[in-house]
């Protein structure tokens, strides 16, 4: 029988090492870890609505910040061009698309003065407004005159016809030689205007024609106009190219002036002119407003300016209500109470009225847009401020908290370091939720004239909202595309911010959508 | 609250002889103060809450009041006008004291005395209050029709949905309700006045003038409005309904309700809906406290003469004591709303317990 061992002194040979290596080998894992992003991304792409949204925001923010570089150009630069009430109305008109109506023209009934006169146009240069007629010379019942009207399909880009310009001779020189580069006539011949008897019509250049005081054409026996056409007189000496019929007799244009400042008065043709003035014939997908911008490439500036001024507010008020919500959460007591007060006090005020005296304070001092960034920061930090804070007393007294506490962690670090993290899941998804908000408060705030950031450089959607609003029943194109983009940016938005919710927080799926 | 009645009630039933009663009833009259007065009850919370109201409100008016009387009054000081009559006046309405001052003043006359000044730009020499008070109706008007409307729309939307949840039912409402959510009121607006006011011609373009507010003519003049905005609301109900029912139906209890024997329409409309009712309920309640204040957008839109233009107007024209007085308004409401809804929580549903975290 072995004597009992003597545990406590046991040579020091007797101990042999297990291992040798400095390396535990344990055996390697065969997956790799999956972080907490990376959980929620794998959530995120399994929500195919959500995805869908996140592509088609994509797309749309794509289309705002790209439209406005690389759809420029010399129509949309020449913000403060005074031609461009000539192009204000247009309709909207895609190639593409002009199967399905998207080409330009509206349907109207004309009587038949109106009728005649927009023919006349089309006789002149070739380029008839009206594109199709469905029913011609019809009397209306119940109107008890016997005039006729016609029920026809206008192109909006080619029915106001010709005005009156005033160039120097410099501008005129340049039309011609661009009109004998291009062989396409901007200017049309002068009007012998002593003919007509009524100031207006003086001033009408598209009367070229004779016409009854009443603005009636007066067709000879075939049916056509009988042009007025100036025969007489300087016009400078024109030397491009003349419209068909005219044996070089015409005179192109009214000379003004004295011989040191000469001014020719011309009548050109709207369509035309365009392509000479800004390169490219008129054709607006989107249409124009009614100061004749281009609402595709101000859509877009629109929409850029929306989605960034959301964007720095949902930062701003992220960080704002993170600290907000981190000092409450953290210490609790007193501090909470106090702060929570405050934030209840400004949360209650209403928007409009913050907006409001924001506006009226600051507006003249530091601008338009910083005042409405400061009214949306002052209220808008205090959703995110509570979600931190309940994340930070679901966290504050666990024992990981203790651990670090005990390992010497100050406030600081517990804070940010140990319990932040556990609420960035939520923030993030509420800061992408408020952008939605943001923008959707914008446009009301703008729409209703609170806040105004239209201009001709800087626009939103609410602004053109707004200013379509006075059209919707004449030229709904207006309003249409803004509302309809702000539509599709508002619907995609908050399916991918549920999509991020469900993502991040698991267990909150479902209880809202 | 609930509790204390209960007890009220049990001590009555078992009281027997007359003589006694008298006493007895002394004594459940104490017990129920007792009960009443007791902390955490749900009279105490009503009553703090609405001590934290009148502070907040109060804070809120003397933020509003100081930052609007710093605003520079230029409209009196137009070329042309009696600099000395202006500044008699401005003397006589106590405007040259200290801005706090000036605020107890607006106070005793406002909030105790009732008196909210008279109009400077917008409605000139009129009594605000008075103003204020006829555009009343127009807006509580639209909102109850829409009210009457949306409620029963949104609830049975949102009950369908979850009845049929996961179905092609459930889908067609659910996204419908997430475009309605999501789009800006004033889209479907402005589509409803194209489409029924412009195209068909069904209805008039903007609401009729005058103050026969019952009559056929005014019904039919503010069905545009009702409608656009009627559709946020049945959406925002339909939402929270289907989401409520759907997660009762989905609990143990309802299964316990059918494996007892109950048919499954038994089940849903004697325990799944009068569970998923206690939140939905709150909120149709905040909806209506909400009534008086309306929407502003659709009240330009269809030129609805109520609160919300009025308040717009203020804002254009300047004149500070519509201002002052909506914005007290407005602050109430919203504070009332919240009060509203949180209360009725804990009465229709007694297991919550209220006041307590």
């Amino acid at each position: 029988m072995r004597k009992e061992a003597d545990y406590a002194n046991i040579p020091k040979e007797k101990f042999e090492f297990y291992q040798r290596e400095g390396d535990i080998h344990d055996k390697k894992l065969e997956t790799k870890p999956v972080g907490y992003f990376r959980d929620a991304m794998r959530r995120f792409a399994r929500n195919k609505s959500s995805v869908i949204a996140a592509v088609i925001i994509f797309f749309l923010i794509l289309y705002a910040l790209l439209v406005p570089v690389f759809g420029a150009n010399d129509y949309t630069r020449a913000a403060t061009d005074t031609t461009y009430l000539q192009y204000a109305r247009l309709l909207p008109k895609w190639d593409l698309f002009a199967w399905a109506g998207w080409d330009g023209c509206s349907d109207a009934t004309l009587s038949e003065a109106d009728y005649l006169a927009r023919t006349a146009i089309g006789v002149e240069t070739g380029m008839n407004p009206v594109v199709e007629v469905y029913r011609a010379g019809y009397e209306k019942a119940g109107t008890g005159s016997n005039s006729l009207y016609y029920d026809v399909r206008l192109d909006s880009y080619v029915k106001n016809g010709m005005i009156y310009l005033t160039l120097t001779p410099a501008e005129y020189e340049a039309i011609q030689d661009w009109q004998l580069e291009h062989d396409i006539q901007v200017i049309y011949p002068a009007v012998d205007t002593k003919k007509f008897r009524i100031e207006s019509q003086r001033s009408d250049a598209n009367l070229w024609y004779e016409c009854s005081p009443k603005g009636v054409p007066k067709l000879d026996k075939e049916g056509n106009f009988k042009p007025l056409y100036k025969t007489t007189g300087n016009d400078g000496d024109y030397y491009s190219r003349r419209i068909e019929g005219d044996d070089g007799s015409y005179k192109y244009a009214t000379v003004a002036g004295t011989s040191t400042a000469t001014s020719y008065r011309v009548r050109v043709f709207t369509y035309t002119y365009f392509q000479f003035r800004y390169g490219f014939e008129p054709s607006f997908v989107f249409g124009t407003n009614a100061y004749g911008q281009d609402i595709f490439t101000r859509l877009a500036s629109g929409a850029r300016f929306s989605l960034v001024f959301a964007l720095c507010i949902s930062a701003i008020n992220m960080v704002i209500g993170a600290f907000y919500g981190a000092i409450e959460g953290y210490y609790g007591g007193a501090t909470d109470i106090t702060m929570e007060r405050i934030s209840d006090i400004l949360y209650n005020v209403p928007f409009v009225v913050v907006v409001t005296l924001f506006k009226l304070h600051l507006a003249n001092k530091v601008g338009a847009v910083p005042s409405l960034l400061f009214a949306f920061v002052m209220t808008g930090w205090i959703g995110m401020a509570s979600t931190t804070r309940m994340q930070f007393y679901r966290y504050k007294n666990q024992e990981y908290i203790l651990s670090a506490r005990t390992l010497g962690a100050g406030n600081f670090r517990l804070m940010f370091k140990h319990i932040f993290p556990n609420a960035l899941g939520t923030l993030i998804t509420s800061a992408v939720l408020m952008i939605p908000g943001v923008i959707a408060s914008e446009s009301n705030m703008t729409y209703l004239g609170i806040v105004n950031l239209d201009s001709s450089t800087r626009t939103s959607i609410g602004s053109m909202l707004s200013a379509g609003r006075a059209m919707i029943s004449s030229f709904p194109h207006i309003i249409l595309f803004p509302a309809l983009f702000i539509s599709l940016l508002m619907i995609s938005f908050n399916l991918f911010g549920n999509g991020l919710r469900d993502a991040f927080n698991p267990s909150l799926r479902g209880t809202e959508d | 609250m609930f509790r204390s009645v209960c007890v009220w009630t049990g001590v009555l039933k078992s009281a027997g002889s007359a003589q006694n009663f008298q006493q007895r009833c002394l004594n459940t009259k104490k017990e129920w103060r007792k009960a009443m007065f007791k902390k955490n009850s749900i009279f105490w919370y009503i009553l703090k809450r609405i001590a934290l109201m009148f502070f907040v409100l109060f804070a809120i008016l003397i933020m509003c009041f100081v930052l609007v009387k710093l605003l520079p009054v230029t409209d009196a000081e137009a070329f042309g006008k009696d600099m000395n009559l202006i500044l008699q006046r401005r003397e006589a309405l106590g405007y040259n004291k200290p801005i706090l001052v000036q605020f107890w003043i607006f106070i005793k006359r406002s909030i105790f005395g009732g008196d909210w000044g008279i109009s400077e730009t917008l409605y000139r020499n009129q009594d605000v209050w008075d103003v204020f008070i006829s555009k009343l109706p127009a807006t509580m008007l639209v909102n109850v029709y829409s009210m009457i409307l949306s409620v029963p729309l949104g609830l049975a939307l949102g009950i369908y949905a979850a009845l049929k949840k996961n179905k092609w039912q459930d889908y067609t409402i659910s996204t419908l309700v997430m475009v309605f959510i999501s789009v800006p009121s004033y889209v479907y607006a402005f589509l409803v006045q194209y489409l029924f006011c412009f195209k068909l011609q069904w209805f008039p373009l903007q609401m009729k003038s005058g103050t026969d507010w019952l009559s056929w003519p005014m019904f039919v003049s503010v069905i545009p409005a009702v409608i656009s905005l009627a559709f946020g609301s049945v959406a925002g109900l339909a939402r929270y309904s289907r989401a409520e029912l759907s997660e009762v139906l989905t609990s143990d209890f309802m299964l316990l309700a059918r494996t007892k024997g109950l048919k499954r329409s038994q089940a849903t409309l004697r325990h799944a809906l009068r569970n998923a009712m206690v939140p939905v309920f709150p909120m149709i309640l905040g909806e209506f406290v909400g009534i008086l204040g309306g929407s502003l957008i659709i009240e330009q839109i269809f030129g609805i003469p109520g609160v919300g233009q009025l308040f717009l107007n203020s804002i254009t024209a300047l004149d500070y004591n519509f201002f002052m007085l909506l914005n007290a308004f407005y602050t109430l409401i919203g504070l009332a709303t919240g009060i509203v809804v949180d209360i009725s929580y804990g009465l229709i549903d007694p297991r919550i317990k209220m006041g307590q975290r």
